[in-house]
């Protein structure tokens, strides 16, 4: 054992200092950041055109009085319930100077009408189509209403009585917690998973992996790759964190706040990052198998596919056994390896009981540990014959764990 | 004590018996060559005895043990398929193979930068793989394979790819590597390497050991020939001569007999043949690889050889 994890240790040196030195390293750590950047161009890009587009504007045509006491009742509500409640409000007519049809306003292009109110206050009529009439009808008679009473209609003021949970809607508050923990964790596990099957192949094609194999365990050689991209994720993990925290410290208390776990924010934090290492270790053994068994760039890609929908599927799986909580739907989330770390940190954000998740643990690192082996016998069975250098050949995929004959 | 014994070792691939039921015992302490055309199994069977890949059936023990990997530390081994880290330097390369195999990684450096320097390569250590040529990678790559100083020494076609200079270079590696006592096991398809450097060899074809023991003992198999060139064309002395020998005028070529040398010559004087010239041929490797392999996998390792000649 002690020579394994000694290999290993050469193994992931070689690789880790291999990779921090290389140009995919910076892409690795620029990689979050691109997300972000996109999300923040999209947003201020959707902002813009919902600016640009105009917004339908309520026609006021009543008499002038009345018509000044509706745009001052839309003023005085809009402090209590927010200027965008209301749609914009415009004179366009005054019904003491001319009688003029509400539809001749309806018709000008250049004020963007949605309906036009005409009629007196007590007596308001709307014309516009029906979906406008439905959108703006209760507002035109809440406001006319407000007018009517001369800014006298007085609303009750209810007094604050705050408290820390509610049995009602916690649970749902914390699936945010935890749809946010699982998000994370999923696309870092697959963003690693994949680097660590890029890598093997290189290895294979530099047709290195002979001299590992024949040096050091090949379970030294798997470990090894592991350990090296976990290092290499850690490093990125506390480049991002920094910057993350560097950019709290400049937001400050802009930044949404996630509803606090039922584990609390660190045990919670630990538990992510434990369920991490283990989804990672599980998929990342199950891709170095695979990895082992592939000679091209083109061979993984087709081969690692399915795997990757596979985990999609389990990422979704998880998700939405978030909704199910104690149900068998949701156990069996919890109990199936790779939807399991998943599960778990849905169960963190939704449970305080600490023991699941210490059986969980120990559930995934002995299934990572028999990915290990799997991966290790099928390269062993498969690989290294004579000139082909493990090359899965045109059978391809049918033939990859050599379990499945192929009719020549 | 043997470096390596395997009892009837089987590999196969999808039905095809790539090792069939090989028997081998290597005595440690030996340059021993294993001879066979492309497609023999011989590289098959050096990854199964050095527990690359295991065995579907019989056993194997390497410097003693049943689990080969173990025995690593002690083992230097050199693939066919050359590889080495593109972006690593020369030094680095070497030392890394050192650490792979148990050696402290500064002391694999330290040790690496000798090696270069005795091999004449002192200047490019600190170089790029990539920036070497294919003979001083692959002499990079021999470096990393003796660097931990191994008590076994495995090497996969080891003259394949390289000039006929750095050819005499690696025999010269062997014969010295042979000399403090480390065994040398390599696999060939050039007969010539082989009974220029082994004591030893065993010649594989099909998965199969056809012959193994002294390179002797395999010469030995073979009768050796006699030239010889009289002044009389005939006489009672040809009563002496094997049916089979050729005549070419006066000269005559023929196996030994079995009585041996002095019978043939009393006979010769005796029936005043008037001996010009006579001489005894010990038949070389190759006509004893063409004796136990058989004409036509001769052929194709001639045929290889030349080949990779040109």
């Amino acid at each position: 054992m002690r020579e394994i994890f000694r290999a290993a240790f050469v193994i992931a040196r070689r690789d880790f200092t291999a990779i921090i030195y290389s140009k995919a390293f910076i892409f690795f750590l620029l990689g979050p950041f691109f997300p972000v950047l996109v999300g923040f161009a999209a947003g201020n890009l959707g902002g813009q055109i919902a600016k640009e587009v105009s917004q339908p504007v309520v026609g006021i045509a009543l008499a002038k009085a009345d018509s000044d006491k509706m745009l001052a009742a839309r003023q005085s509500l809009s402090k209590t319930l927010g200027d965008r409640y209301f749609a914009q409000m415009k004179i366009v007519g005054d019904a003491d100077a001319a009688q003029i049809n509400p539809q001749t306003y309806l018709r000008k292009k250049t004020d963007n009408l949605s309906v036009v109110v005409t009629g007196t206050l007590t007596k308001p009529i709307v014309t516009g189509t029906a979906n406008a009439i439905d959108r703006e009808r209760a507002d035109i008679e809440l406001l006319a209403g407000y007018a009517q009473s001369g800014g006298s209609l007085q609303l009750p003021q209810a007094t604050p009585d705050v408290v820390v949970e509610t049995a009602n809607n916690d649970k749902q508050l914390r699936t945010i917690t935890a749809q946010g923990g699982q998000i994370l964790v999923f696309f870092l596990t697959m963003l690693l998973a994949g680097m660590v099957l890029s890598n093997l192949v290189e290895e294979k094609s530099n047709k290195i992996i002979e001299i590992l194999a024949a040096s050091i365990p090949m379970e030294s050689v798997f470990l090894g790759k592991l350990f090296a991209m976990l290092a290499m994720a850690l490093l990125g993990i506390a480049v991002w964190t920094s910057i993350g925290l560097a950019g709290f410290m400049a937001v400050g208390p802009d930044l949404p706040s996630y509803p606090t776990p039922a584990v609390g924010w660190p045990m919670f934090i630990g538990l992510c990052f434990t369920y991490f290492i283990m989804a990672y270790l599980m998929l990342g053994a199950l891709f170095l198998g695979i990895g082992a068994m592939a000679a091209t760039v083109r061979e993984v890609q087709t081969i690692s596919m399915p795997v990757t929908m596979a985990q999609l599927i389990n990422f979704f799986f998880a998700s939405y056994a978030l909704t199910k909580t104690g149900e068998p739907l949701e156990k069996f989330a919890a109990i199936f390896p790779f939807s399991s770390p998943f599960a778990m940190i849905g169960r963190a954000a939704l449970e305080p009981t600490l023991w699941h998740h210490a059986v969980a643990i120990t559930g995934q690192m002995l299934f990572a540990v028999l990915l290990l082996r799997l991966g290790v016998y099928l390269f062993k069975k498969n690989v290294m014959k004579s000139g082909s250098a493990g090359r899965v050949s045109e059978e391809g995929v049918r033939k990859l764990f050599g379990l499945i004959k192929v009719r020549r | 004590m043997y470096a390596i014994e395997a009892k009837g070792l089987v590999k196969q691939f999808d039905g095809f018996r790539a090792v069939d039921g090989v028997d081998l015992k290597i005595p440690e302490g030996s340059i021993f060559g294993i001879l066979g055309p492309n497609g023999a199994g011989k590289t098959t069977m050096l990854r199964t005895l050095l527990g690359i890949i295991d065995p579907d059936a019989g056993s194997r023990t390497l410097l003693g043990s049943d689990r080969p990997i173990s025995q690593s530390r002690h083992v230097g081994y050199l693939p066919e398929e050359r590889g080495l880290y593109q972006s690593m330097r020369a030094v680095d390369t070497i030392a890394f193979m050192g650490a792979l195999r148990g050696l402290p990684l500064k002391e694999a450096a330290t040790k690496g930068r000798i090696l270069l320097e005795e091999a004449g390569l002192g200047y490019a250590a600190d170089r790029q793989i990539r920036q070497l040529s294919k003979g001083m990678a692959q002499t990079v790559q021999l470096m990393g394979t003796i660097v931990h100083d191994p008590k076994l020494i495995v090497l996969d076609e080891p003259f394949s790819g390289l000039d006929a200079l750095n050819q005499a270079k690696l025999e010269k590696m062997i014969r010295a590597q042979a000399a403090k006592g480390v065994t040398v096991i390599f696999s060939t398809h050039v007969i010539a390497h082989a009974e220029r450097l082994c004591e030893r060899i065993a010649i594989i074809a099909k998965g199969k050991i056809s012959f193994d023991g002294l390179v002797s003992e395999a010469r030995d198999r073979l009768r050796p020939i006699v030239h010889l060139e009289t002044e009389t064309r005939d006489g009672p002395w040809r009563q002496a001569l094997p049916a089979e020998a050729k005549a070419e005028g006066h000269y005559w070529h023929f196996t030994l007999p079995e009585t041996g040398v002095e019978p043939l010559l009393t006979a010769l004087v005796e029936g005043k043949a008037g001996i010009r010239s006579l001489s005894i041929e010990r038949p070389g490797l190759h006509d004893a690889f063409v004796a136990i392999a058989g004409e036509a996998v001769a052929a194709e390792m001639d045929d290889a050889a030349a080949g990779e000649a040109k």
